[in-house]
């Protein structure tokens, strides 16, 4: 029967083409938008570091006095470097890593390449074993090095690909920013998009090329780019001189195993706060924030507006493309009421006439739902060719291609469904009577 | 015309008119908020910075090798900048205006006030408003013996001692004065920066439009100050030429500073208007993606009532081939289609505009959208009827050449 029916279907469709292809067409351009722009919207909003992300967290103490450009409870989005430097000098968690971030320039050994800047990030010992960036050759350095402020540096693999030809250059020396460093670790592929921990330098589409100790960092004076909030009588650094102490302008981060030691470390920052207090440092009673990975990303809403704006109009256009489908269809079914009402008289089933509906306007919703899969291909083909900084991310993932398929399948199911159930609901032979 | 008999067979077609309602409702919705994003978009990307854009170029370098001596390296810069043929004046700005990276502080209008007024985009520099061409209008401009270099006056804040400072004065633009004084003389009062650092307002300017101009109210709000940065990859030269030789000027200032000191790279170098062609990308291309909307929506909508409408057309041959034998003219069956499509748009845009409304209340709490003006609502109802019309004329002059003779043949 099943044949049958879709022989039946196929010729009533191709009696009117252009009703067919228009059917088709909004099916496909609704299902093509939304998940060009749900995948977009899927990528940014993504666990960067998928399986660490739970046990990474970013604790925030409120080292202002009273006033200050940062408006409510809400702690400082960053530590001061004193802070910094006594929370990571406490250990009180698993791994800890302080960070900032900056640029420096190379000089090649080779007179071919000319001198260039490259994004860098100072930060300390744990950085890589805590985020788990994969080293290709060579390895970190360790927390004496940090003390020693010794002249390591770990590289990315881009630029072990442009200085040495992608060797393993570990033990050679690199020429930044004035003075000589030794090459300990060349990483792997590694960029995590958001650049969870500064969004400062932008949440996508940024990796830095160079990674050096930051107390050698801070000892070479090397520049420092990102945010810098201050309040009192400080300053955000100009030239060598760096921002204030009353300035936030580090990142710091935690990880913490299992969710009793979060509560412990929370504890910590607290009692933390009030020995600054009594210290005289700290102003204001504790004010402190322990959150992970994926609530801090939210918390700073990271995902543009727009982008979530253009989902938005994507499923309302999937939407009218829907209802007018549907409409076109029934119009289409109800039109047929006699041939139908003659099926019913001879004896087909309610069932039956259902299941032939169901059949036409299925294969219009399936070819529509394949035609949008293809646009969604090229819209985000359309969409890594844009200058925007997460161009490059806007890829189809398998969770993706699966949620396209099953929108494609919901899609044709809700377009045929209404219009065959209702078209079969007509009294056997009472057409018939009509004419 | 009778709208009776019109309702009626709508009456008969209940699903299907109500589908084609909703799409029309949803439409209308849709196009109606999608279309005052784009106005509202154009309006912000039609900011005025107050400065002679199209005759500026900017230039950002940063060193090999720490610089000895920032501000000796900046001070010969403008000099050497200032031999090349063509530029009409330079300086060295920390900021430009809508360059994205900002510098703002936050601004008391009393030192023991525990939160600030307000936050005001930063400028530091010499001859800032005059090299970008942003008028005077009222007071003077800074003089040069109230430069001073920054690390001057970091040390100073950091030391707590303000005392050895030389007079502190700004130059603030008329928006800032208009909120911080509205109506008073703002010439002479004084901005705190912090509890101690308060600085004489000594001139206005017409505008000069911050770096991070995200917000319309507040992007106006910016102050000068007297503050010599030195150089390093944050501060950009700024040279003004003439618009039509600016590409040369610009290569030729790019050769004349590497020749100056060759142990640095260029990280910037381009004209203003690509600094706020940059600035207003993705407003741009969001309001080129909404126009897209619009056109796809208003299309689908148009074809599916072009569709429905043959349909009926169709499936009313022989009710239109009676009508036309008792009498109705070719006139009469026309005008039955169209208004039968009148009725069914209006419909849809009354539920469409309560939809617009409530889309409109979302995105006001989701997005800092204003509310919808009620000038859009007829906007968008005159458009629907208009498609609404062009697209059931051909189904209905279809139906109006239906001969009477149909109603004497059976099916």
């Amino acid at each position: 029967m099943f044949g049958y029916y879709l022989d039946l279907a196929l010729r009533s469709l191709r009696r009117n083409k252009a009703l067919t292809a228009l059917m088709v067409l909004a099916i496909a351009l609704g299902i093509g938008a939304s998940m060009t722009t749900l995948t977009v919207l899927h990528v940014l909003s993504g666990d960067p570091l998928p399986g660490r992300s739970g046990t990474l967290y970013y604790p925030q103490v409120d080292a202002r006095d009273d006033s200050g450009i940062m408006p409510g409870k809400e702690p400082p989005q960053q530590v001061t470097e004193i802070d910094g430097f006594n929370l990571l000098h406490a250990k009180r968690a698993d791994r800890q890593a302080l960070m900032t971030g900056g640029s420096v320039p190379i000089r090649p050994d080779s007179a071919a390449i000319d001198p260039f800047y490259v994004e860098a990030r100072y930060t300390t010992a744990d950085f890589f074993a805590m985020f788990g960036a994969p080293f290709r050759y060579g390895h970190g350095w360790n927390a004496a090095d940090d003390e020693a402020k010794a002249r390591d540096v770990v590289i990315s693999g881009e630029l072990n690909e442009r200085l040495f030809g992608g060797a393993n250059s570990v033990g050679r020396t690199l020429r930044m920013a004035g003075s000589l460093f030794r090459i300990v670790g060349v990483l792997g592929d590694w960029a995590p998009s958001p650049h969870f921990y500064d969004l400062n330098t932008g949440a996508y589409g940024y990796a830095e090329q160079v990674f050096m100790p930051l107390q050698t960092a801070l000892d070479l004076h090397v520049d420092h780019n990102g945010s810098s909030d201050c309040w009192g009588n400080g300053t955000g650094g100009v030239g060598r001189i760096y921002p204030s102490s009353s300035c936030v302008w580090m990142q710091f981060w935690v990880q913490l195993d299992t969710p009793a030691k979060a509560a412990d470390y929370k504890e910590f920052l607290v009692h933390y706060s009030e020995q600054q207090k009594a210290l005289g440092r700290f102003v204001k009673a504790p004010n402190v924030r322990l959150r992970d990975l994926m609530q801090w990303l939210a918390h700073m809403q990271v995902v543009p507006d727009d982008v979530r704006l253009q989902t938005g109009l994507a499923f309302g256009f999937l939407l009218v493309c829907l209802v007018n489908t549907v409409g076109l269809m029934l119009a289409k079914f109800l039109r047929r009421s006699a041939e139908l009402s003659v099926r019913r008289a001879l004896g087909a089933s309610r069932r039956a006439l259902f299941a032939q509906l169901l059949i036409e306007s299925g294969v219009v919703g399936l070819v529509g739902g394949v035609g949008g899969l293809l646009l969604a291909v090229l819209g985000l083909w359309v969409v890594r060719h844009r200058p925007s900084d997460y161009a490059a991310l806007a890829h189809l993932d398998p969770a993706m291609l699966l949620t396209t398929f099953l929108l494609a399948l919901g899609a044709s199911l809700l377009a045929g469904l209404l219009p065959a159930w209702r078209a079969c609901q007509v009294a056997p032979a009472l057409q018939l009577k009509s004419n | 015309m009778e709208l009776r008999p019109i309702l009626s067979t709508l009456r008969r077609h209940k699903t299907t008119s109500w589908l084609l309602i909703l799409e029309i409702a949803l439409t209308c919705a849709i196009v109606c908020n999608a279309v005052f994003m784009i106005g509202h978009r154009l309006q912000h990307m039609d900011m005025t910075t107050g400065i002679d854009e199209h005759a500026l170029v900017q230039i950002q370098l940063a060193a090999i090798a720490p610089t000895p001596d920032i501000y000796a390296r900046a001070r010969e810069d403008l000099a050497v900048l200032r031999q090349v043929p063509g530029v009409q004046a330079v300086a060295l700005t920390n900021q430009l205006p809508l360059g994205g990276t900002s510098s703002n502080a936050s601004i008391k209008l009393d030192p023991a006030q525990r939160e600030p007024t307000l936050s005001a985009g930063t400028y530091f520099g010499e001859d800032i408003p005059q090299t970008m061409g942003a008028r005077l209008v009222a007071g003077r401009h800074l003089q040069p013996d109230e430069i001073v270099n920054a690390d001057v006056v970091i040390k100073a804040l950091a030391g707590g001692n303000t005392k050895g400072l030389p007079v502190a004065v700004t130059v603030i633009t008329r928006a800032l004065a208009d909120r911080l004084w509205p109506g008073q003389n703002p010439l002479g009062k004084t901005i705190y920066l912090t509890a101690q650092v308060g600085v004489r307002v000594v001139g206005v300017l017409a505008d000069l439009v911050r770096a991070n101009a995200y917000n319309d109210t507040t992007a106006h709000y910016s102050v000068v100050l007297p503050l010599f940065m030195g150089a390093g990859k944050d501060q950009s030269y700024i040279i003004r030429t003439r618009p039509q030789v600016r590409e040369a000027v610009l290569n030729a200032a790019v050769a004349a500073l590497k020749k100056a000191d060759p142990a640095r790279v260029v990280t910037q170098q381009r004209t203003y208007d690509e600094v706020r062609g940059k600035f207003f990308a993705n407003d741009r291309a969001m309001a080129g993606i909404l126009v897209g909307v619009i056109v796809a929506l208003l299309t689908v909508t148009a074809l599916g009532i072009v569709g429905l409408a043959s349909f009926w057309v169709g499936q009313r041959r022989r009710t239109i081939g009676v009508r036309r034998a008792l009498g109705a003219t070719r006139g009469d069956i026309l005008r039955y289609f169209q208004t039968e499509n009148f009725l069914i748009v209006s419909f849809g845009i009354m539920l469409g505009m309560v939809l617009a409304y409530g889309i409109n209340l979302f995105l006001m709490m989701h997005y800092e959208l204003p509310r919808l003006p009620a000038i859009y609502f007829p906007i968008g109802a005159l458009v629907l009827w208009i498609i609404g019309q062009l697209a059931v004329l051909g189904p209905a002059l279809r139906a109006a050449a239906v001969p009477p003779v149909v109603a004497t043949r059976s099916v």
